[in-house]
């Protein structure tokens, strides 16, 4: 571990002046964002138009994505089905949008839900440490000692199936990921004197945490972030295609590589290449974008 | 199809489309050879037919075990028809339909050298019907109407009626009724569970645990001239692309149970003549069984709104090229002779012709019962063919006259459970039957008190009424009539269940395999003893 080498993060307050560029205007950090960071560009435009076909998915869709059509099952892409139709003659492209939204609120709403937890605990243990750092750990090498997808498993089949308790489901196995990692970040933050001196003052334990150490592990936080919104997207998608997650006909993406475009696969591909394309292409934006944003909010990677 | 012309078509037999010739029609049968079968399963639950209810179990024990009577090998797809194995030949019941007495051959003898007589065979019948304490009988309620099973000597079984009923043959035919030694069962009823012991056109050769089982020809079998086969070996493998690659390769000859039109197109197209398909209507169809136990559901306006919303028409023949599911039917399985013809189902809900008319009127009852824009769960299984179909085209149904319906799929165990607990706002169910046999079949529709596989949480004596009053009904013709007030009160007046279209059978096989016809139940006609290759 790299704890106790790492510099010190700055003071909170302070953080904005002491980045090189902070004072520059929005539109010329974006210049350089993209300047410095063409791949990470590229995933952020990926990000924004899912974001986009997703809420605007009741604009853009030409079809309800869960109505049947008889007389257009499994249709080739042509101009009036541009992504073609699936074995019950669903708008594939219209699926594919309401899918993004599916894909999105899950992915979203489960790292950040997940990350904060994480975030909160994960501060909070370093900030004690003691017997309460002790259990609080082991109890994280616990959750895990299992892979995501089969913890999300797991809690799937205690609460069930269904967009909430997918979220649910996935959001509890990356609160002790989150955890982990800012707990290591937070230990650092907990020895600088900002903090022996807010004690000094007789500031309350939630003052210090959430005032003082959270904003100061903020970085990797969001890093993480980045990560767990690809990881959680996927698991989603895992879920719904092995069957546990979201149910038909609500659109999704994994449920959209299930059944019919596995038994169809020779036949009409264009069921099972979309959705599939569209896993692709979501989770590498997340992760290209991810990887640019450690790039430019960590001190050590920045100037290289 | 459907059949129209009610008694005089429908007793001709079940409409039975086989897209190949039928195997062996025209050809002398060649003996020896080994066929290997795939099916679907990891592994049956028991060896025991009689505690069981799967194909797994049929499938994998058939071939070893005799019966007393059995739908004919050479046309199982009769509604009608039953033929001795065991029994020398049918009887004509006697003491006003009360009484049936078998005789049975002669020259029957067990795998392990011991002679077969009536004494096996009633006491295997009355650990059927009448099983002792801790002994499991999966269809004790079939027999409901036996009073007593006697063998006064080893030649004769006489099965002795409370009352005289046209259910009562077709459940002797029973596929899973075997005929164990009375000597081993008296001893250990559970011996079965485990080990395999029978009479039939095979010896039980091996068993890898989820892997294969294996059989020898019986040298000593009773029906001269059978089995063909020289060795039979089923391979478990419960993943359709396993065993429609098993197929594909010729890795095996054939798989019993059915795959869906998807597989059998695929095939056919890249193995053309090696591979035949012979396909028939299923007795088996899913069900919607609303809990008449949580509002609104115990409205029948809201019932029968459900029912009208969903095109079946137009639904069943769209459903079909993707889904093992293919006539529309009410609660008789279509071809049978007490089945509703097209004109009689149309004047039920959920059957009318004209879809619209249909729509509205289910728009109009919502209005009425005050629950427009109703929002409830479908309770659904996780199996893909054809239960994950039909429940999704449900939901799309209902979303048409302004229902907002999530679907629920869990496994077979928690759908179950579910079901018995009545945790559940719509269920998907299935009502699926061995021999057909619409009067026993039919039960599935009455109060759970009286079948305790109903759960639509309801109490209906006049249903109960007018099942008893068809049930005891011998002449056809009245029984047909009592069947119809009884189809009409359960699904129109009462809605208390939803028939969607009957499941549809389609088997794949290598164009070797011969001498083996398709049923309307993947139980039936599996003991393979005609089967043989043209190799």
């Amino acid at each position: 571990m790299t704890i106790t080498a790492r510099t010190p993060a700055p003071v909170a307050g302070a953080a904005a002046d002491e980045l090189p560029d902070a004072n520059r205007s929005p539109l010329r950090a974006a210049r350089q964002f993209v300047r410095r960071q063409p791949l990470g560009t590229v995933g952020l435009v990926i990000v924004l138009v899912m974001f986009a076909a997703g809420a605007m998915a009741g604009w853009i869709a030409p079809y309800d994505p869960e109505a049947n059509d008889f007389a257009a099952m499994m249709e080739a892409p042509s101009w009036a089905h541009l992504l073609g139709t699936d074995q019950l003659g669903r708008d594939i492209f219209s699926r594919l949008v309401f899918g993004a939204r599916t894909a999105l609120l899950v992915g979203f709403s489960s790292a950040v839900v997940g990350g904060v937890i994480g975030l909160v605990l994960g501060v909070t243990s370093a900030y004690f440490g003691g017997w309460f750092d002790l259990v609080f750990q082991r109890v994280l090498d616990v959750l895990m000692a299992f892979p995501l997808i089969i913890l999300a498993l797991a809690v799937v089949s205690v609460f069930g199936t269904g967009v909430v308790n997918v979220i649910i489901a996935i959001t509890v196995p990356l609160v002790p990921r989150c955890g982990r990692v800012v707990r290591a970040s937070a230990l650092a933050v907990r020895e600088v004197p900002y903090v022996d001196a807010a004690r000094a003052l007789g500031f309350s334990h939630a003052r210090i945490v959430l005032r003082h150490m959270v904003p100061n592990v903020v970085a990797p936080f969001l890093i993480l972030l980045s990560a767990f919104v690809g990881q959680a997207i996927l698991a989603e998608a895992s879920l719904s295609y092995l069957g546990l997650g979201v149910q038909e006909p609500v659109p999704a993406w994994g449920l959209m590589l299930q059944g019919g475009a596995e038994e169809y696969a020779t036949t009409a591909p264009w069921i099972a290449v979309f959705p599939g394309l569209a896993i692709v292409l979501t989770v590498l934006g997340i992760s290209l974008f991810g990887d640019a944003l450690r790039d430019a909010i960590d001190p050590k990677l920045r100037d290289r | 199809m459907y059949v129209r012309s009610g008694l005089m078509a429908a007793g001709l037999g079940l409409a039975v489309a086989i897209a190949a010739v039928p195997a062996g029609a025209q050809t002398t049968p060649k003996r020896g050879g080994t066929l290997t079968y795939m099916i679907p399963a990891d592994a049956p639950p028991s060896f025991d037919g009689h505690r069981e209810t799967t194909y797994a179990t049929v499938h994998a024990g058939a071939p070893f075990y005799s019966v007393l009577i059995r739908v004919p090998p050479d046309n199982p797809a009769s509604t009608t028809e039953f033929v001795c194995d065991l029994c020398t030949e049918m009887p004509r019941p006697t003491d006003g339909g009360k009484t049936y007495t078998f005789k049975i051959r002669p020259d029957v003898k067990f795998h392990d050298g011991a002679k077969l007589t009536a004494q096996d065979v009633a006491t295997s019948w009355n650990y059927i019907v009448f099983p002792p304490k801790g002994v499991t009988s999966a269809r004790v309620s079939y027999y409901e109407m036996v009073d007593k099973i006697e063998a006064p000597d080893d030649a004769t079984v006489i099965f002795r009626l409370k009352r005289a009923t046209t259910a009562f043959l077709p459940a002797l035919a029973d596929p899973f009724s075997w005929i164990y030694k009375k000597e081993t069962l008296e001893k250990d009823p559970h011996w079965y569970e485990k080990n395999i012991l029978g009479s039939g056109p095979f010896k039980f050769a091996g068993y890898e645990v989820g892997q294969v089982i294996k059989g020898v020809r019986n040298p000593d079998y009773y029906h001269k001239g059978l089995p063909l086969l020289d060795a039979i070996e089923g391979i478990f493998a419960d993943k359709q692309s396993v065993r429609v690659e098993a197929l594909r390769g010729d890795r095996a000859a054939i798989e019993f149970r059915g795959l869906p039109p998807s597989a059998r197109d695929q095939l056919v197209k890249e193995a053309g003549k090696d591979v035949v398909v012979q396909d028939s209507d299923w007795n088996c169809g899913n069900i919607l069984t609303p809990n008449q136990k949580k509002k609104p559901f115990d409205d029948v306006r809201v019932r029968k709104a459900l029912a009208l919303a969903i095109d079946q028409w137009a639904g069943a023949p769209a459903l079909s090229k993707i889904a093992n599911v293919r006539t529309v039917g009410g609660i008789v399985f279509p071809g049978s002779p007490l089945a509703a013809t097209k004109e009689e189902l149309q004047q039920i809900a959920g059957f009318w012709p004209d879809i619209n008319k249909s729509r509205e009127e289910a728009k109009r009852l919502l209005k009425e019962a005050g629950a427009e824009g109703l929002k409830f769960e479908l309770l659904n299984r996780n199996v893909d063919q054809p239960y994950k179909y039909v429940g999704t085209w449900a939901v799309a149904e209902w979303k048409k006259i302004g229902l907002n319906v999530e679907q629920k799929v869990v496994p077979t165990g928690p759908w179950f459970s579910n079901m018995r607990a009545g945790t559940f706002d719509v269920a998907m169910e299935a009502n699926c039957q061995s021999v057909v046999n619409p009067v026993l079949d039919t039960g599935k529709y009455l109060p759970h008190t009286v079948y305790p596989e109903n759960y639509g949480g309801f109490e209906d004596p006049k249903s109960i009424e007018l099942y008893e009053a068809m049930q005891i009904e011998t002449d056809p013709a009245k029984q047909r009539a009592e069947m119809r007030a009884y189809e009409k009160h359960t699904l129109d007046t009462m809605v208390h269940e939803i028939v969607l279209p009957y499941w549809y059978r389609i088997v794949l096989a290598r164009s070797y395999v011969k001498g083996w016809k398709i049923s309307p139940s993947h139980y039936l006609n599996q003991d393979l003893a005609n089967v043989w290759l043209d190799k």
